[in-house]
């Protein structure tokens, strides 16, 4: 049992959250085709109580200042994927930022290296083809379908990390080769591939291996480390790749 | 995905779908998915469709829920040939933890029937349907929003009608036949673990069209929602051992479920939480919020087997969970009520359950009925991978044996209606005012305790927003990506909703599993063993049907645990 402290501590906190608000300045970056080709910033300034989400900052623009602006959310906590976005300069989901952290001014703009479709949203297909590229499922078409088959916690624990991928798109967009180089399957494709790579279960490694050995591929990877920060999940997006290469140079996996 | 998969194999199919499949809030569930697979003490089917029937409070059709339990088993199986990473027993089997209301041998104690992938077993289950979506290369239509059902003169289903976000263009679907699996309504009420895009649409769609809900009624709060944000707390974490809390450290739950305790049903748990606040022993400024504490739990333990539950807490109030307790409050999360089916997941009308042709739901939209008056944990995961196959499957038969129904002569102008007042009429005020304003007298008055004071006030408040909501405009007049407009419509089909609701509430004068009336605070088989219909009228009233509950082997008797 927690101290009686300890609980009066959580309650004090409770307490201060609940009693005071902040101003915060939302700069945001607009775009709307049936308006104009260009984009342009435009600022907001609201109330806000510093333990809300930034999503929900974004909710009082759009409710209380201008019900155009388009974005993309849905659970609200950080497991759906929709909201990621490019919060002053560095990708996140909107819906894991408070306000605090950002108070008293944020800019806002949409994820980087794919089409812009209205304000924050962009056109997530590409994204999802790389993905669909390396075969992102189990191939696997033996054993009794009558029973399980056993994994040992150990081999589970190999991909445990990559299973944990939201496809929120916020390690791809936040990568300069993916930016540069449109053929790149880009982090979150290899993330998804490693996690049936090193899964015990699963027997088209090589096959995935060499889609990943092309000229698209991991070897197009240059370690910067902008992936593994901008994933919301707290995947080590590098070190996945890292394996992946590995398992390529060395034909071990 | 479930039913698309089982469909694709047989019959040309395609998802039609508002958000990316992904986002689906099958991805929030967290704790597990039960089925007496045995690996890791003694089980039975048996066992679980008991809890299943008893956790429902006597109002879950019994076949039903037998088929259910029977089939979890193979189920899970395919889950696993599917890829899903459970987590593992030391020797490899697929791991079991304990969760609300599911007992050994009829409630002797907790039994370890879950199975599990640390707290993010909803979004293993999603992934890996979709992995399997994409190994087939199941046809999606992605931000497609569908706005209507269309029938064909005899009452057969001939498609749908649906809104493409990107260009803001209507288009109708023909189909053989649909299946409905929208997802639940959770979004009427303030504090709830339900996305934004929880809005009853496949609901309020089909009720608009003369079908009817059935036990709408009968909505779960689930006990342990994040303090203020509702975001949801695994049960999982009382499973491994977590404990309720008052202000005073006390142990509350001992008082109201001496023998499983903290693993009560939830719609027990959240009845205790309201009680301990109403009677002062609540924390906080308002002393609205109680303790989930795990603190006394090895901290590797909760960071191997619930760590996202602990991150949210982290992220969102700075609790750590290791060290303190965490506050929470019983947060609106499941329907067990929606489009009645059977089975096979075909839609039924009536008291005589009279199919229609080609038509069928599954999931948290649907009501089997396995959920009865209060849905155990872990479920809704069973409910949809089992009666999502079930659907699909006859969905897809159904098609390959029947020829493509008439389009009726005005199948779009309904919806084409529905949008140009709301894209014609000037902005009044805000949707928001009215979303705001239904979320929060919902939550004060069609919660946790109910009454006839509180519903009657609900159903006038209700009428008032109706009639606002009809002379509203949207901001935004454009056609790309309007979700001013979408959240616009939204808010109509909510409204649908919580009128069923607040209707079936203040008709049924008993308690019942998650309907609690402080002012019939008894259950009453001898008039209220039965399903409520609720089906809305031309002018917008509404009236309501009755049908028996489908009852098996077990009788009803004092649910105490």
């Amino acid at each position: 049992m927690a101290t009686a402290a300890d609980a009066l501590q959580a309650s004090d906190r409770a307490e201060r959250k609940a009693a005071t608000t902040v101003t915060l300045t939302l700069k945001i970056r607009r775009y709307n085709p049936e308006i104009s080709d260009e984009h342009r910033w435009d600022e907001f300034t609201i109330q806000a109580d510093p333990f809300d989400r930034l999503l929900d900052s974004l909710h009082e623009v759009k409710w209380r200042h201008d019900g155009t602006l388009a974005l993309r959310r849905s659970c609200a906590h950080g497991i759906c994927g929709s909201d990621a976005m490019l919060i002053n300069g560095r990708n996140a989901l909107a819906c894991k930022v408070l306000v605090k952290d950002v108070a008293p001014k944020v800019t806002v703009e949409p994820i980087r290296g794919l089409p812009v479709l209205k304000d924050l949203i962009v056109d997530m297909d590409p994204f999802l083809d790389g993905y669909k590229s390396i075969l992102p499922y189990l191939v696997n078409d033996s054993g009794d379908p009558n029973t399980e088959r056993y994994q040992s916690a150990e081999d589970r624990a190999r991909y445990d990390d990559t299973t944990k991928c939201i496809l929120c798109a916020a390690c791809t967009t936040s990568c300069p080769i993916f930016w540069g180089d449109e053929g790149y399957v880009g982090p979150a494709a290899i993330v998804n591939a490693h996690r049936f790579i090193f899964d015990s279960r699963d027997e088209a490694g090589r096959e995935r291996m060499k889609i990943l050995s092309e000229k698209t591929g991991v070897f197009r990877c240059r370690t910067t480390f902008n992936c593994t920060d901008a994933c919301p999940r707290g995947i080590e997006v590098t070190k996945a790749i890292q394996e992946v290469k590995r398992a390529i140079l060395f034909e071990r996996f | 995905m479930r039913a698309a998969i089982e469909a694709s194999d047989k019959s040309r199919t395609a998802v039609i779908s508002k958000l990316y499949p992904t986002r689906s809030h099958t991805g929030a569930a967290q704790g597990g998915v039960c089925a007496a697979l045995a690996n890791v003490e003694e089980d039975s089917p048996e066992w679980h469709a008991f809890d299943t029937v008893k956790g429902g409070d006597y109002l879950v059709d019994q076949p039903a829920a037998q088929l259910m339990t029977e089939e979890a088993i193979d189920a899970i199986y395919q889950l696993e040939h599917w890829g899903l990473p459970f987590n593992r027993t030391p020797d490899g089997k697929i791991d079991q933890r304990r969760f609300g209301g599911h007992t050994r041998n009829h409630g002797e104690g907790p039994v370890m029937r879950a199975c599990y992938a640390a707290d993010r077993t909803g979004h293993m289950i999603l992934q890996t349907l979709y992995q399997q979506c994409v190994k087939r290369d199941v046809r999606f239509f992605n931000e497609f929003y569908c706005l209507d059902l269309l029938l064909d003169d005899r009452g057969h289903t001939a498609g749908v009608v649906a809104y493409e976000l990107a260009t803001g263009e209507i288009h109708v679907f023909r189909a053989k036949s649909v299946v409905f699996a929208t997802g639940g309504f959770g979004r009427m009420f303030r504090v709830t673990s339900n996305a934004h895009a929880l809005t009853g649409d496949g609901p309020a769609v089909v009720y608009r069209r003369g079908i009817p809900l059935q036990d709408m009624e009968f909505f779960q709060f689930h006990p342990t929602g994040l303090y203020r944000l509702g975001v949801l707390l695994s049960e999982a974490a009382r499973g491994e051992g977590g404990i309720l809390r008052n202000k005073d450290g006390e142990r509350f739950m001992e008082r109201y479920a001496p023998t499983i305790k903290d693993l009560a049903p939830r719609d027990v748990v959240s009845r205790a939480i309201y009680q301990e606040i109403k009677e002062g022993r609540g924390d906080g400024p308002n002393g609205d919020y109680v303790y989930l504490d795990l603190t006394h739990l090895p901290a590797a333990l909760i960071e191997e087997k619930l760590p996202d539950i602990t991150e949210f807490a982290r992220v969102y109030l700075e609790v750590e969970p290791t060290k303190e307790p965490v506050p929470i409050q019983p947060t609106a999360h499941y329907a067990m009520g929606g489009i009645p089916t059977d089975v096979d997941g075909r839609v039924v009308t009536g008291p005589e359950e009279t199919p229609v042709p080609g038509l069928y739901a599954a999931g948290e939209c649907a009501c089997v009925s396995v959920h009865g008056a209060n849905r155990l944990g872990t479920n809704s995961l069973l409910d949809i991978i089992v009666f999502g196959r079930r659907a699909g499957l006859h969905a897809a038969e159904f098609a390959n044996g029947s020829s493509l129904a008439d389009l009726p002569a005005d199948a779009v102008s309904r919806t084409l209606d529905m949008l140009d007042g709301l894209l014609t009429r000037e902005r009044g005020e805000s949707s928001a005012d009215i979303r705001t304003q239904l979320q929060s007298e919902m939550f004060d008055k069609a919660c946790v305790v109910r009454t006839e004071e509180g519903l009657a006030s609900m159903e006038s408040t209700l009428h008032g927003l109706r009639q606002r909501y009809d002379v509203l405009g949207v901001q935004d007049k454009g056609s790309v990506y309007n979700t001013d407009l979408m959240e616009t419509v939204e808010l109509g089909y909510l409204l649908d909703c919580a009128e069923a609701l607040v209707h079936a509430a203040r008709g049924r004068t008993e308690s019942r599993g998650g309907h609690f009336r402080e002012d019939h605070p008894l259950r009453d088989d001898a008039n209220w063993l039965k399903h409520t219909l609720s089906y809305r009228n031309q002018d917008g009233s509404i009236h309501q049907e009755y049908k028996p509950v489908k009852m098996g082997p077990y009788v009803p008797m004092e649910r105490k645990y």
